[in-house]
């Protein structure tokens, strides 16, 4: 196996991974490699399987063929109490941030460190305080989540997510439905935190401004397939006419404006 | 035809499907449950949402039940003269068959629907999914103390229901309808067995509490993780739960006291 040395350059290997939904293939033999260190980025168009590809990273579902390794070993052999302990390194940031509703943002930031260490609570006081600051929240501790704006809410998970110091952290679009400052602010995040804590990340996202901006380099997924990778000034270079049209955001090219249908003029004379 | 067989067919897979999704459920669930004895906060926070917060909906209801069958038994019991034995007929309904029954109905009206929103909206707002990304179990670490204080708070509630349906006799029987105050608790003291009564009432809800629990986080956690699949999921708690305790009380009932 070429994959399985942990001193391998690349946390995150995926081979040939095949994956379906009902009928519908979500991904169809792809193949990809994180790097250790960098900050990559899976882009795509909306229900191209980005949030799966978490997921299967993460060993929430099985994909049907192929195999994904974390830090060289099989996500998907791993013993249920292995897996586990292989989670407790990768952070993960849901879209909606996932937080628990319960609790205030102070508790929500201790709980991973109360559930899986046994450290004293002025430790976790501690801990808390400076994950909370590095995300710019310290003096928000004692809100709770339905208080919090959704960039808020986003960077409180953000810093939950790296509450463990996790060697990797899955961002699932971290950009979407952002105000500029937010936004903004959640961009500078993502590198910062990815050069001083010496992560690896991983992000998916239709945002491809933002992305472009931090990712070091780019996977673009189109109906299960990869249709172009680089770095962010290779894919900007790209001839191929689906990356081009994504990349600058046009409305017609490869991928149509409209959804398959009927010839327009027959669908609307069938109804005389 | 064939297309009635078909439906049938599927309805049938999938109903067994839910089944074996439930035990696998439940046996999880159990396991979890040696995880939250080390740690009492988490049972005491979900007794006192499950048990502490059901305790108004269940004290009344339990007067008012009691209540009238205080006056439902005077009526049929003076005609025969036997107004005395009030005590013992309000208590035997009560601790045989209405506390662990109606506070069972109750107890799934508002708890386990209540266990049942909760949990598919954390599944919804991908509070689950989250806590299986930090590493931690949501069937151990949400689930089981839930379950474990559903079980433990039933019979709880169903004794004091029992408890305030017999004052509630005795308030309507003694107090308005004048049954002599010596005969009532006599009469039902000499009458109502601690084995054959007490205990099998308290039987019949620590029954009641395991499958409400059950059905309810259940439900919840198999919930489409939509607004309409946690609102059809909440209806089903409470259906399903109905439907168990009325058929699992005949059940219990033929075991107990029939002699089948």
């Amino acid at each position: 196996m070429a994959n399985s040395a942990s001193s391998d350059n690349n946390i995150v290997s995926v081979r040939n991974l095949s994956f379906s939904r009902g009928p519908r293939k979500i991904f169809d033999d792809v193949s990809l490699d994180i790097q250790r260190g960098k900050i990559t980025a899976i882009m795509g168009p909306s229900g191209t399987g980005k949030t799966t590809l978490l997921k299967l990273i993460g060993g929430q579902l099985t994909p049907d063929a192929g195999q994904i390794h974390v830090d060289g070993q099989n996500v998907h052999r791993l013993k249920t109490a292995d897996l586990y302990t292989l989670r407790k390194r990768m952070g993960m940031l849901f879209q909606s941030g996932a937080l628990l509703t319960d609790m205030n943002v102070y508790d929500n930031v201790a709980f991973p460190l109360r559930e899986h260490t046994r450290l004293p609570e002025s430790m976790i006081r501690s801990l808390v305080l400076m994950k909370l600051h590095a995300v710019g929240l310290r003096g928000a501790r004692d809100l709770m989540p339905n208080e919090l704006s959704g960039g808020m809410a986003r960077r409180v998970a953000l810093a939950r997510a790296i509450a463990l110091d996790p060697l990797m952290i899955m961002y699932d679009e971290p950009f979407t439905g952002q105000d500029p400052i937010s936004m903004g602010a959640l961009v500078h995040l993502i590198k910062s935190l990815n050069a001083t804590l010496g992560l690896t990340s991983i992000i998916v996202s239709h945002d491809v401004e933002e992305t472009a901006a931090i990712a070091d380099y780019i996977y673009v997924l189109s109906e299960g397939k990869i249709v172009g990778q680089g770095t962010p000034r290779q894919l900007e270079q790209s001839d191929s006419e689906w990356v081009q049209q994504f990349m600058n955001g046009n409305a017609d090219g490869p991928v149509h404006f409209h959804y398959p249908a009927a010839d327009y003029l027959d669908d609307l004379l069938a109804s005389q | 035809m064939l297309e009635f067989l078909e439906n049938l067919g599927k309805t049938t897979r999938s109903s067994f499907a839910k089944l074996g999704r439930g035990t696998f459920f439940l046996a999880h669930t159990l396991t979890g449950i040696g995880d939250v004895l080390p740690r009492p906060n988490l049972l005491l926070k979900q007794m006192y949402s499950v048990g502490v917060l059901s305790f108004l909906i269940i004290t009344i209801s339990g007067l008012f039940v009691g209540m009238v069958l205080g006056l439902q038994g005077f009526n049929i019991l003076s005609d025969f003269g036997a107004e005395e034995s009030l005590g013992v007929m309000v208590a035997a309904s009560l601790v045989r068959e209405l506390g662990p029954v109606v506070s069972a109905l109750l107890f799934a009206g508002r708890a386990g629907s209540a266990l049942t929103a909760e949990i598919g909206l954390m599944k919804a707002t991908e509070q689950l999914s989250g806590m299986e990304m930090m590493a931690v179990d949501p069937i151990k670490r949400i689930i089981s103390p839930r379950f474990l204080a559903g079980f433990i708070s039933m019979p709880l509630l169903a004794s004091l229901f029992s408890a305030i349906g017999v004052m509630g006799g005795y308030l309507v029987g003694v107090g308005m309808l004048g049954v002599d105050d010596g005969a009532f608790w006599s009469q039902m003291q000499a009458n109502i067995d601690f084995q054959e009564d007490i205990i099998n009432g308290v039987i019949k809800s620590v029954v009641f509490g395991f499958v409400v629990s059950w059905i309810a986080l259940f439900e919840g956690y198999d919930a489409i993780p939509t607004s309409e699949g946690v609102s059809r999921a909440t209806t089903r708690t409470v259906v399903n739960s109905a439907f168990s305790i009325l058929g699992l009380d005949f059940i219990l009932t033929a075991l107990m006291f029939g002699d089948i």
